[in-house]
């Protein structure tokens, strides 16, 4: 028999999952509270330092999940607020808005930003090389914000329930708006990564984060050969063993400490308002280049 | 621990670094599991699969001590019993099959003649739920997931039939468990290569409600990540982390 007793999981290192979610009462499900007290057990286990975090309107509920109504995005969002306020010390904000509201997303993001959003989350309401984005987003250059964009790898065609963007798409709007920090949403998280990374390579502003349930061996190898470890941020998304699967994948793939550290939390502080990650202090790095242990994760 | 889902040899629609028995050792010790069930990735692909169980059994020869191979049998071809005959001859633990790819329905006569032949030779027959995410495949990978309906239906041809079926998510996995009397059930393990971890706790909810002892342990190296299924362990509550996996070395054979 094969014990499912793990080892610990936890490192010294800060690290902030850069694109994290969280339900509430009126999200349509029974167990929300279980989702959410199930992502802090977890992360303790993992060792993450701080949740960057979105509601995401009702979830379905009340109005599509990527096309949530601007009741559900001001309730989803006041939900995330009280999550914040519940768990200073490990919870940051993502101000989720519909750029098809353009007065209601600046009203959400000046609101919630004054209450401690340090970053905006778009899903999937309008394609993201759309002139409608062009308002959120020159919000977020005002204010220092980046922006967190839900994203397909490699759109072939229109899906249902969403407006899905690829990795080309968000390339227009963040040459647009070359002061903006973009987080390209979950490499892992559906659709042909391949694609996503040279579309992206030439803009320096998107940061793709390694979420998503995807775990395909060369996943990261390619991340890392076209992007480097400046441009990536870790995080989880739905599935957080794969973020803890990723976490020890990129400890064996020759990265020095300061590329890991970049991409367990470096990156993010770097891109995210100054004084978002109190915690995050900074550790004793060296630059040399660690042996891999082996390059075929 | 034991790998049942690990292969080797390249992926028909992208590349896939370094697929080769010698890397897959190094994995297994730098994860700590002691051995592997390896079929031969392109042979699913074949028309013919059996000269790709002869690159399957030499290539792994020199690696005999910790990886086993598990040749790919395909019921609807001539002679398909003589292969499976020389499968138990060599000692393989398990068959591979691949109704999705060849076309094979979910109540396919011959699919479940294999089972039950496979079965009566103490070798488990493992099915593949899916290569890759639905959302990324090649516009040529036409095959789709391998059906409930199908498992099932193996599942129920006999009291000898041994399943392991990889892949699978836990939608599946209940649709299944819950269609099969008790009986049935026990001739069906799954590999947890697929199944959700936090915070939607999939897997802590399949050990809840099926039994930690129907699941395995299985990668599906190289296509995915070795470190993700022993993540999943390690994030289970703390109230299921004792929870002991089914060893298929024992559960398999009669």
């Amino acid at each position: 028999m094969t014990s499912a007793r793990g080892e610990e999981t936890r490192d010294t290192e800060p690290l902030i999952d850069a694109h994290a979610h969280f339900y509430h009462a009126a999200a349509g499900r029974a167990d929300w509270a279980e989702v959410n007290a199930a992502r802090f057990r977890a992360g303790e286990r993992i060792g993450i330092t701080y949740h960057v975090a979105s509601v995401l309107g009702s979830y379905g509920f009340s109005s599509p999940t990527y096309f949530p109504s601007p009741a559900d995005v001001t309730a989803g969002n006041d939900e995330m607020l009280g999550i914040c306020a519940r768990e200073p010390e490990r919870v940051r904000m993502f101000v989720t808005v519909n750029p098809n509201y353009t007065e209601h997303a600046q009203r959400e993001i000046a609101r919630c930003v004054s209450r401690g959003a340090i970053g905006i989350k778009l899903l999937a309401s309008r394609r993201a090389d759309d002139p409608l984005l062009d308002p959120i987003a020159e919000v977020a250059a005002a204010g220092g914000l980046p922006i967190l964009h839900h994203i397909w790898q490699h759109r072939r065609r229109e899906w249902p329930s969403q407006e899905i963007s690829d990795g080309a798409d968000l390339a227009r709007l963040a040459a647009r708006h070359p002061r903006v920090a973009f987080i390209l949403a979950h490499i892992g998280g559906g659709g042909d990564y391949m694609h996503t990374f040279p579309a992206i390579a030439d803009c320096p502003n998107i940061y793709p984060d390694l979420s998503g349930s995807g775990v395909d061996r060369g996943m990261l190898d390619s991340a890392l050969d076209a992007l480097g470890a400046s441009r990536l941020l870790w995080g989880c998304d739905l599935t957080m063993e794969t973020g803890l699967a990723k976490l020890r994948a990129l400890t064996v793939l020759g990265l020095t400490d300061d590329e890991l550290s970049a991409v367990r939390w470096r990156n993010a502080a770097r891109i995210f308002p100054r004084g978002s990650f109190p915690r995050c202090i900074n550790s004793p790095n060296t630059s040399s280049r660690q042996p891999a242990t082996s390059n075929f994760g | 621990m034991i790998d049942v889902n690990a292969l080797i040899g390249p992926y028909p629609f992208r590349h896939v670094p370094h697929p080769d028995p010698d890397v897959l050792v190094r994995v297994l010790d730098r994860e700590g599991i002691e051995g592997a069930w390896v079929g031969h990735l392109p042979s699913a692909f074949y028309r013919d699969p059996s000269l790709g169980n002869q690159a399957l059994n030499e290539a792994l020869a020199p690696f005999a001590d910790r990886l086993r191979p598990v040749p790919t049998i395909r019921p609807d071809w001539p002679a398909w019993e003589r292969a499976l005959a020389d499968a138990a001859d060599a000692g393989a633990p398990a068959i591979r099959a691949y109704p999705s790819q060849w076309q094979l329905g979910p109540h396919d006569a011959s699919m479940r003649d294999l089972a039950l032949a496979a079965g009566e030779q103490g070798m488990a027959l493992l099915l593949t739920v899916r290569f890759e995410d639905l959302r990324q495949r090649h516009a040529m990978d036409t095959a789709g997931d391998l059906s409930a309906a199908a498992i099932r239906a193996l599942a129920r041809a006999g009291n000898n039939v041994r399943l392991i079926v990889t892949a699978a998510g836990r939608e599946m996995i209940e649709e299944v468990h819950w269609g099969l009397t008790p009986a049935e059930q026990q001739r069906v393990l799954w590999d947890i290569s697929w199944v959700w971890g936090p915070p939607e706790d999939h897997l802590a909810k399949l050990f809840r409600a099926i039994g930690a002892d129907r699941f395995v342990f299985g990668t599906q190296w190289p296509l995915r990540l070795t470190q993700n299924p022993r993540a999943n362990l390690d994030l289970l509550p703390d109230d299921l982390r004792d929870r002991e996996l089914a060893d298929p070395r024992i559960r398999v054979s009669r």
